[in-house]
């Protein structure tokens, strides 16, 4: 009885939640003409993909443009964090705890405080209008996160591991690459789903930064996709829903092991 | 093999802390050196500096002859067994004890053949393909020396490497690691607190504490010699009595008069007490020295005290007994066939040639 009350409920919210998608799913397969807000709730009557294809032809040079942006920018990021985690988990070095402070600060700059010295700098090296310059972007506003993860998974890796190493006859890059990164599978699933979710959603800096079409990555495009007069339904939810399949597929690949990498400083691996 | 030579080493932290001061230790080839102490002796913070995983913050350390205060570890030709093994957990065993020698760019061959070597001196063989994680502690244990010896270095470290396994494993790798010194003909620095490991293993024993070395010298030497109350105290189970008494000229001699007895002290040591006399000492004798006299060798009226027994503790092998004499309470070691029983008195016996005495003030062994 009390179970039942309890899945009840669960089920309500759930649904609750899952309203907006259902629109999103239902609108992107009906073709123009069945759109309008009081068939807003029905299912598709005439299964069409037409939406799709034309969202499809209008955001398949910002989808490869966000490619090509989040791509670099997550692998970048992800490597100078853990490098960064390395040094400041294993190394003591003067002013260390300073430095790391400092740079988990950047994680609280807002965005919009910076945008324009950004925008300058990024002229000043040419890469204005970019997706080099976006990812350049990406990489610095990552790295502060990226250390933190991990630097907290590399604190829970045995110092006596390292010393080993050093023992063995490893370099400091050679600890690195044969034993640290190796070990690192797990903060790697999670770096890498937070970096590209985060860089692949990421509006602000994206627009800003890019102002040719040609060059904007896909959730610029989409909200242009919007037009002026008339707005076709079924091509902004395809539209949408392409913008949001990426990150899908990435989290139901990597998925099981993101909450694993997220406990295995809690338990001994 | 080589020599590892301590010149004045001190080793203090940024925070001020002196965790080892100014030691001076030679560990001869192939020699087994154990350096022993209980936590926080410094006994680690030695080891580490010798490996070169902690800086010297003063003073000189050798191997072969070399001074290797700004050699990194992987230039000193050292190998070091870890407490925690350290084995690395993504190679296999084979993986794990090659890693070395593949860093240092010898022929697969010949790392082939050094590998399977070790394997087989530890008999490990068979684990070969396994990962550390499928390994019991022994099993870690003997991989993490595989490890080590794969490398042939001049000097092997040990750090409290027996500390994680269980009481019988102990035993049984503590006799293996003095069978491999022998067959390896290698010089070992040894850490450990256990007084058992030291005594059976060692060559040679430097007995830390507080930072500072209070004795170097092989087991028999600090057994029988120790050179402070620390040491007499800390070697020996059950530990040395030490009671409170005052040197007295008597019939015949001089003889140690405690609150509630008064044994007589043997002609040979009564030169080096003679600035002792009516002086306060410290007065020790190990449980072991104590006889129940029914079993005593030669029992006098010279060496012979009564007591009130305690407590009776029987071992199977000897018998614990607590015995109090007047405000004293003695340890003896005696003769399992004991009589004694709680509550009831008992004569013991000293074996006066094995008595110790030390100085009140500074500590130190005066015999």
């Amino acid at each position: 009885m009390k179970k039942a009350v309890i899945y009840t409920i669960l089920i309500v919210f759930a649904m609750f939640y899952l309203l907006p998608m259902y629109v999103l799913l239902a609108t992107s397969f009906k073709p123009l003409s069945e759109i309008g807000i009081s068939t807003m709730w029905n299912p598709p009557k005439h299964f069409s993909l037409e939406g799709f294809k034309k969202a499809f032809e209008k955001l398949s040079k910002n989808l490869k443009n966000s490619f090509y942006l989040t791509i670099p920018a997550t692998i970048i990021s992800s490597l100078l964090g853990s490098i960064n985690g390395y040094i400041f988990s294993k190394i003591r070095f003067k002013g260390d705890n300073v430095i790391f402070s400092l740079i988990l600060f950047g994680m609280f700059i807002p965005y919009q405080s910076i945008l324009f010295p950004l925008i300058r700098f990024l002229q000043s090296i040419h890469l204005y209008g970019t997706i080099p310059g976006l990812i350049l972007v990406h990489v610095i506003y990552g790295i502060p996160i990226t250390t933190l993860i991990f630097r907290n998974y590399y604190m829970e890796v045995p110092d006596e591991l390292i010393e080993a190493g050093k023992i063995d006859g490893a370099s400091f890059f050679k600890v690195y690459s044969k034993i640290l990164l190796p070990l690192s599978i797990p903060a790697f699933v999670v770096v890498i789903i937070w970096q590209f979710t985060n860089i692949w959603n990421e509006f602000l800096f994206a627009v800003t930064v890019t102002s040719n079409p040609e060059k904007q990555p896909i959730t610029v495009a989409l909200v242009n996709l919007a037009g002026s007069q008339v707005i076709e339904w079924n091509i902004q939810m395809a539209g949408a829903l392409i913008t949001a399949l990426p990150t899908l597929i990435v989290y139901i690949l990597l998925g099981r092991y993101f909450v694993r990498g997220l406990l295995a400083g809690s338990v001994k691996g | 093999m080589a020599q590892v030579r301590l010149e004045h080493v001190w080793k203090i932290y940024d925070n001020g802390v002196e965790a080892v001061k100014d030691s001076n230790v030679t560990v001869e080839d192939k020699e087994f050196v154990v350096l022993l102490g209980p936590s926080g002796c410094g006994k680690t913070t030695t080891l580490r500096m010798i490996a070169g995983l902690e800086e010297i913050t003063k003073g000189k350390i050798y191997i072969d002859g070399k001074v290797v205060n700004d050699v990194e570890p992987k230039d000193r030709d050292i190998a070091m067994v870890f407490q925690n093994y350290a084995l690395y957990p993504h190679m296999t065993v084979y993986e794990n004890m090659a890693f070395g020698l593949k860093l240092r760019k010898f022929p697969k061959d010949e790392i082939d053949k050094r590998v399977k070597e070790a394997a087989r001196i530890l008999g490990i063989e068979n684990l070969l393909d396994r990962k550390p994680r499928q390994l019991s502690g022994g099993q870690r244990q003997r991989v993490a020396v595989g490890r080590a010896i794969v490398r042939n270095p001049k000097v092997f470290l040990f750090d409290e490497p027996l500390s994680n396994l269980d009481a019988k494993l102990r035993v049984q790798m503590r006799a293996e690691l003095k069978k491999l010194h022998h067959r390896l003909e290698a010089t070992i620095v040894y850490v450990t607190h256990d007084q058992v490991e030291a005594m059976t293993m060692a060559n040679k024993i430097v007995v830390m504490k507080d930072g500072r070395i209070q004795q170097i010298g092989d087991p028999h030497t600090i057994y029988n010699k120790p050179a402070n109350i620390f040491v007499a105290g800390f070697i020996g189970s059950p530990p040395m009595n030490f009671i409170n008494t005052k040197i007295v000229r008597g019939e015949g001699g001089l003889w140690v008069q405690a609150s509630g007895f008064k044994v007589k002290v043997p002609k040979t040591y009564e030169d080096a007490l003679a600035d002792y006399i009516d002086k306060d000492v410290v007065f020790g004798i190990r449980p072991e020295n104590v006889y129940d006299k029914m079993f005593a060798f030669a029992p006098t009226e010279e060496n012979t005290v009564r007591g009130m027994v305690d407590v009776v503790e029987p071992l199977g092998s000897e018998t614990i007994l607590h015995v109090k004499i007047g405000e004293d309470q003695i340890v003896a070691k005696v003769d399992p066939k004991t009589k004694a029983q709680e509550g009831q008195e008992i004569d013991l016996v000293f074996d006066m040639e094995a008595m110790h005495i030390f100085d009140k003030d500074t500590e130190q062994a005066v015999i």
